[in-house]
């Protein structure tokens, strides 16, 4: 170690250890003081290398601060006392501890100045985020969780099947730095699969609106941001200029958004959501350009803000109602008012309207695009931006606050604004996407690379408001044809769920037809000559054996009863009659010789 | 409650907000042609440069993607509720 370093993943641990231990008062300070702690360790972190770890033959890198960790660090810390606060009144102990340890693994693949050291936390976070879904308690939720479970140690085993081919091909270096975009060989490629997995880059992407909807209500904000934005991290450190993630970026983003007009859960629609907005992300990186790593970045740190804000929202909506549908809601403006407002600025935020987070991030991918002449990429993010307006914007404000009211009595009864904590956390989001909007500079001087990009140009401006206007007329014209059904969106999870089902299918039928086919054959060709062997060995044995043993003792026992006459009195007596025989038989002999 | 005195306001006056919306829309338009209001050296595209392009392109778009969601919703993606309950 070089320098006096803490890591802060190790002061999460530690709390979270020391969190079950606490009382219901001294948990809720501890909620709050903890993740603060973090949050000022990052943003006093000194550049360099700490936490050099001499393992076997390698040296593991804990702590590389530079530009690029220390902004995803930030945003991360910041995320984790906005969802504790969120959570504070959260009474499951294992939630809370499941999260931190969530947050600390995402910090420790951020902080990882080596391959191994990235692995390590990458497990980890998949391990204990999934505990943020079962601790809903519900069947969907258990399932979803083995799903979530199941997929991710897939891409934990691409990840490091990877990592190992491509430290054996450095001669046992693993350090973890940009790749080599001329012939990365199959290594690199097994990584990039482990990463984009986590990115929820399509066909890899259905375990994320499987599981985040099937999270708690606390569960899925923290979920909204770690799992997906560490990856992206990833994305820019290790394979920024990749190009087929341009076209990968694309898709997952058109496929999201299109996605999210079809899903009935506000929550699902917000988890399509994101595998549209990181679309942008990982575009940014396969362009590759600093203009574009910025823009990436800059995106992953709006996008956690106004994603958690809405997972906040909709989360209010379902603890304070219980209901998490489309068609069960609506109208609830007059109930629950400040929820709406705030989930508002979240929505304004991700539709990059001027003056809002997303305004200021998003379109500097989108100029980076431009710049680099992908105009196909540049014109279909643009596309999308309309989708997310209409779908969030207006779909997910429309059909929840306002609208026809679908709630039944009961519903619309509990639904009310919720406690202190909730109102505060989205209050402190809101007012930070907001921020950001109108002072974009407080978040580009935390970019990676120099910032040479103006948000508010005439043309900017007038494009934007142009597409969303005309985008919300879209809307009203089609609003009709936008109403909520109840329905479940198939996606490419159908797959291993139905065919979990088909292998249940083959174990129960076919697999059992052979089971019971194999028995009969045993039974009747190995359990039924063996027994009739058993049988004659058992005839054998009596008849034979035992008739020969049985023979032997009674002979002998015979002749025993018969010698017994011969036998005289006492042993002394014996003894005596022996010697006096002896003794004759010796003076014969003196006699004799 | 304030918010919610506002929120019921603005309702009570949809028809003054949808004239108020059209205008806005009009205006748009109007101000994107204006040379001396936006600068279109900023384009990236000589399509860009067309008076109200990203006007047609977010209306035509809205309804590009309304219409495949429903595509796909209609080739059987969308199922019955309890599909995975079974």
């Amino acid at each position: 170690m070089s320098d006096f370093w803490i890591h802060p993943s190790l002061v999460l641990f530690a709390g979270a250890a020391v969190l079950p231990l606490l009382r219901v008062k001294e948990r809720k300070v501890w909620l709050l003081a903890v993740p603060a702690v973090v949050l000022a360790l990052v943003l006093t972190m000194a550049t360099g290398q700490f936490g050099s770890v001499a393992f076997l033959d390698w040296t593991l890198v804990f702590g590389r601060v530079d530009a690029l960790s220390r902004v995803f660090a930030i945003i991360m810390a910041l995320m984790c006392l906005i969802g504790s606060l969120y959570a504070l009144k959260v009474e499951d102990t294992g939630q809370h501890v499941a999260a931190w340890t969530y947050v600390g693994g995402s910090l420790g693949v951020i902080f990882a100045g080596d391959l191994l050291v990235v692995f390590l936390f990458w497990e980890l976070m998949a391990v204990s985020s999934v505990f943020l879904i079962w601790a809903r308690r519900t069947p969907e939720s258990l399932g979803a969780g083995f799903r979530y479970l199941l997929v991710h140690t897939f891409g934990g085993l691409a990840l490091l099947a990877g990592i190992v081919l491509y430290g054996t091909a450095q001669g046992g270096e693993f350090t973890f730095e940009a790749f080599s975009t001329v012939d990365p060989g199959l290594g690199v490629w097994l990584i990039l699969i482990g990463i984009l997995l986590n990115a929820a880059v399509p066909p890899l992407h259905a375990w994320l609106p499987d599981a985040y909807p099937a999270a708690t209500f606390s569960g899925s904000v923290f979920l909204s941001a770690f799992t997906t934005k560490t990856a992206v991290y990833a994305l820019c450190r290790g394979f920024a200029g990749f190009e087929i993630l341009i076209v990968l970026g694309v898709i997952m983003a058109l496929y999201g958004v299109i996605y999210a007009f079809l899903v009935n859960d506000p929550r699902r629609l917000l988890a399509y959501h994101i595998v549209s907005q990181v679309g942008f992300m990982v575009a940014g990186v396969g362009i590759g350009t600093a203009m574009a790593i910025n823009g990436a970045v800059a995106h992953a740190f709006a996008h956690i803000l106004y994603k958690g804000l809405l997972f906040m929202g909709c989360g209010t909506v379902l603890f304070m109602t219980g209901r998490s549908k489309f068609t069960e809601l609506g109208g609830l403006y007059a109930k629950m008012p400040w929820t709406m407002f705030f989930t508002l600025i979240g929505a304004l935020s991700i539709s990059a309207v001027p003056l809002f987070s997303g305004f200021v991030s998003k379109s500097m991918t989108i100029a980076a695009g431009y710049e680099a002449h992908h105009y196909w990429a540049a014109f279909l993010l643009m596309l999308v931006s309309v989708g997310t307006f209409v779908s969030i914007n207006l779909k997910l404000v429309y059909y929840i606050w306002f609208g026809e009211r679908r709630a039944d009595e009961e519903t619309w009864k509990r639904a009310a604004d919720p406690g202190w904590n909730m109102t505060a956390a989205m209050g402190m989001t809101a007012f930070l996407c907001f921020f950001i909007g109108i002072f974009p500079a407080s978040l580009y001087n935390l970019l990676p690379h120099a910032v040479d990009y103006r948000p508010f140009t005439s043309y900017h401006l007038s494009e934007t408001l142009q597409l969303l206007a005309f985008a919300a007329l879209g809307f009203y014209l089609l609003r009709k044809k936008l109403a909520p059904k109840a329905a479940a969106s198939l996606d490419l999870d159908w797959f291993y769920r139905v065919g979990g089902r088909g292998f249940a299918w083959v174990a129960r039928t076919p697999l059992q037809a052979v089971d019971r086919f194999w028995s009969g054959l045993h039974e009747k060709g190995g359990f039924l000559p063996l027994m009739r062997s058993a049988l004659g060995v058992g005839r054998f044995d009596n008849g034979v054996i035992d008739g020969a043993v049985d023979g032997t003792a009674h002979a002998v026992r015979v002749l025993g009863h018969r010698l017994r006459p011969l036998q005289r009195g006492s042993l002394q007596q014996s003894l005596t009659l022996a010697f006096a025989a002896l003794a004759v038989l010796l003076f014969m002999f003196y006699l004799l010789a | 409650m304030t918010l919610l005195r506002i929120i019921e306001s603005l309702r009570a006056r949809s028809g003054i907000l949808l004239k108020a919306g059209i205008g806005i829309l009009v205006l748009l338009v109007v101000l994107d042609a204006l040379p001396f209001v936006v600068d279109k050296a900023d384009a990236h595209t000589a399509a860009e440069r067309i008076p109200g392009f990203w006007a047609v392109y977010g209306l035509a778009g809205c309804f590009l993607l309304v219409w495949l969601a429903k595509i796909l919703g209609a080739l059987g993606i969308q199922k019955r509720e309890d599909f995975y309950d079974e």
